[in-house]
């Protein structure tokens, strides 16, 4: 008895993942196994419907038709322009968004200011608000008939049904992640190192090049990534400000959705692959950088 | 160098850190700020540092204003509560943070910054630590290689915002002795903030005393304890036994019973506070007695050369406590029990008139 007294000592002792798996082994804080199975049952089997099963449908269906026909969609030079367009999206949205987010926590999480509430609650608005709704405010806006419209139109700037409106929309719509990433982070730090630091003479970017980003590069690469997920894969805001233009306007999630209502199901699975890889891929880097943190943490 | 704070005022919202302070650090000296939390010494401490911005008034440091001028330039060394050490570099870079920070023109070279480094982690005693990470180093070397890290810039005055404050015990006392060493070595004007009384009258040359964003006393640890100014300062520094009661020609009376008082200061009819140290009280137990004032014994803890009994009030005194030292020797002389009524006689008593609102 007196030597399971002795590891009950230890178990409050141990951090985070050794503890969970004492309680687990201890048959005191156990519980039964049917109802580890149970959940354990109900987890996986959601998991492999809901999940699994429509992530590999992607695949099979993509290739039912052969490799040809996968490359062959692949190789469309609408499909190009789509990848293209998606991409050079991402390059202007996640960079700017890298920007705004970092202005943003760091002002709220450093700085006591009237209306940080309300700059909190702004930042989520993106979050809250249906991206449909989002690419109808900056049609209101932008569009001809919209608030600068006429002028838009008298000095030749096409924003919706063009470039610029998809760009907008996507970096609308992808500004929480950084910020929501980073506030809680810069918050729980606090500012004491940054004043130390102003106290041995650095210099206001010295301050935030070698003390602040370094304590937040996890988490901001944590953001950066989800943001560039999203970036990539927006739909709704999108869609409605781009008038999908074939070879023009069109992103990799309007492609597919307009080869799918066309009928060609190899070609928009062969699309929403690529899509697919993409968000596997991010999931990777994003597991490693989860890894990277905690193993700092401790 | 020498400091001087005139006139500071600071209030956030409507709670008042600081009313009106002035105090004057004479170079060379390590003074304590010592008060209870929320007394407004961290908010003093950070003013001085620039890293607060006063309401009012004035900080000066070697005869020049310098309420204007930015932290970076003040030349000061802080010490944090909780370190601040930069995680993500080794002890060497943390300690090197400040020179490499420097503008290319004054900056000396790496070849020279690894001396001054290496200089000062061997005036901390902890060269050995140098390519470690904060995270793993225990709190008294963490604090030890911020100090060093704020020597390292040779700033004109050093201060520290209770910096043994996070530490145990056993660590605390070795720090505190090994400041006043290093303070005693390096002659820098510095200031500490602490709510520990025993370590700002064991460390420092001088201790002001703080309430409620006021100075109540300045003046060196023997001054502060021996002769507290006020009814604060007295109750601060160490347990007392505190009377309620009101002067009487030439006594004290305190419930039903009289006590002798040397103070020929107050007024009869005067309200006061009655201050006798634990030390300073003697236990009568003979049941005749008629001087001092009745107690009952309630608890006697005894361990060490001094045991502490506790006693309640009696005689319309009642709902009052006392604590008597006395040393184990003389505990046994006197055979107390549990429930006894004795009377207690002060050696000395400190008296304060009370005023309208005033509670002890």
């Amino acid at each position: 008895m007196s030597i399971v007294i002795g590891k009950q000592a230890l178990v409050t002792a141990a951090p985070g993942s050794a503890a969970q798996t004492r309680f687990e082994k201890n048959r005191a804080t156990r519980e039964p196994v049917w109802v580890k199975r149970i959940i354990l049952g109900l987890g996986l089997t959601f998991f492999t419907i809901f999940l699994l099963m429509p992530l590999l449908a992607v695949f099979v269906e993509a290739l039912r038709k052969g490799l040809d026909v996968y490359w062959q969609a692949l190789r469309d030079p609408d499909a190009i322009a789509a990848i293209k367009l998606t991409l050079l999206t991402a390059v202007i949205a996640v960079p700017l968004n890298l920007v705004f987010g970092i202005a943003a926590a760091w002002s709220i999480a450093k700085f006591d200011f009237r209306g940080k509430q309300l700059l909190i609650t702004l930042i989520d608005l993106p979050f809250s608000v249906s991206p449909v709704i989002v690419g109808l405010m900056y049609v209101l806006v932008f569009g001809a008939s919209g608030w600068f419209g006429s002028w838009l139109i008298e000095n030749d700037i096409k924003i919706i049904f063009a470039v610029p409106g998809i760009v907008l929309a996507t970096i609308f719509v992808t500004f929480p992640f950084i910020a929501r990433e980073l506030i809680p982070l810069m918050q729980a730090q606090g500012r004491e190192e940054e004043e130390a630091a102003v106290v041995l003479g650095a210099r206001g970017w010295q301050v935030f090049w070698y003390v602040t980003l370094p304590n937040i590069k996890w988490g901001l690469l944590y953001g950066v990534i989800l943001c560039n997920a999203r970036a990539m894969g927006e739909f709704g805001a999108v869609s409605v400000v781009s008038g999908h233009i074939r070879g023009l306007t069109n992103t990799m999630p309007l492609h597919v959705e307009i080869l799918y209502n066309e009928y060609q199901f190899a070609a928009a699975f062969a699309v929403a692959s690529l899509l697919a890889i993409l968000a596997v891929f991010t999931l990777v880097i994003k597991s490693w950088v989860e890894y990277r943190t905690h193993k700092l943490g401790h | 160098m020498s400091i001087q704070v005139n006139n500071l005022h600071k209030e956030f919202g409507n709670f008042t850190a600081l009313n009106d302070i002035s105090l004057d650090f004479p170079a060379g000296e390590l003074v304590a700020l010592l008060g209870p939390s929320g007394c407004g010494k961290t908010t003093l401490l950070r003013i001085i540092a620039g890293l607060e911005q006063a309401d009012r008034g004035s900080v000066i440091l070697e005869g020049e204003d310098a309420s204007d001028t930015h932290v970076r330039e003040r030349q000061v060394g802080f010490v944090f509560q909780h370190y601040a050490l930069f995680k993500h570099m080794t002890v060497f870079d943390n300690v090197a943070f400040g020179l490499r920070m420097r503008p290319k023109a004054t900056r000396p070279t790496e070849t020279q910054i690894k001396e001054k480094v290496m200089s000062l982690l061997q005036l901390v005693q902890l060269d050995w630590l140098a390519d470690r990470f904060p995270a793993q180093l225990s709190g008294g070397q963490r604090q030890r290689i911020a100090l060093a890290r704020a020597l390292a810039v040779e700033p004109r005055v050093l201060l520290l915002d209770e910096p043994f404050g996070a530490l145990d015990a056993k660590v605390r006392k070795e720090l505190r002795r090994w400041l006043r060493k290093l303070h005693d070595e390096l002659h820098i004007t510095s200031i500490f903030v602490t709510h520990d009384q025993e370590e700002a009258l064991e460390v420092a040359d001088r201790v002001v005393l703080m309430d409620h964003g006021k100075v109540e006393q300045v003046g060196t640890p023997e001054e502060v304890y021996n002769h507290p100014a006020t009814p604060f300062v007295y109750g601060f520094l160490g347990s007392v036994n505190l009377f309620h009661g009101r002067i009487e020609q030439d006594s004290l009376r305190v419930g039903d019973d009289e006590l002798p008082h040397q103070q020929q200061d107050l007024p009869a009819g005067a309200d006061v506070f009655a201050f006798a140290r634990p030390h300073e009280l003697d236990i009568i137990t003979d049941p005749n007695a008629t001087d001092g004032i009745a107690a009952i014994v309630d608890r006697i803890l005894s361990f060490g050369n001094t045991a502490r009994v506790e006693l309640d009030g009696a005689n319309g005194a009642s709902g009052q406590h006392f604590e008597v030292v006395v040393p184990v020797v003389e505990l046994q002389n006197l055979q107390l029990v549990r429930g006894q009524q004795v009377r207690l006689r002060p050696a000395k008593l400190k008296l304060f008139e009370r005023h309208g609102d005033q509670h002890g």
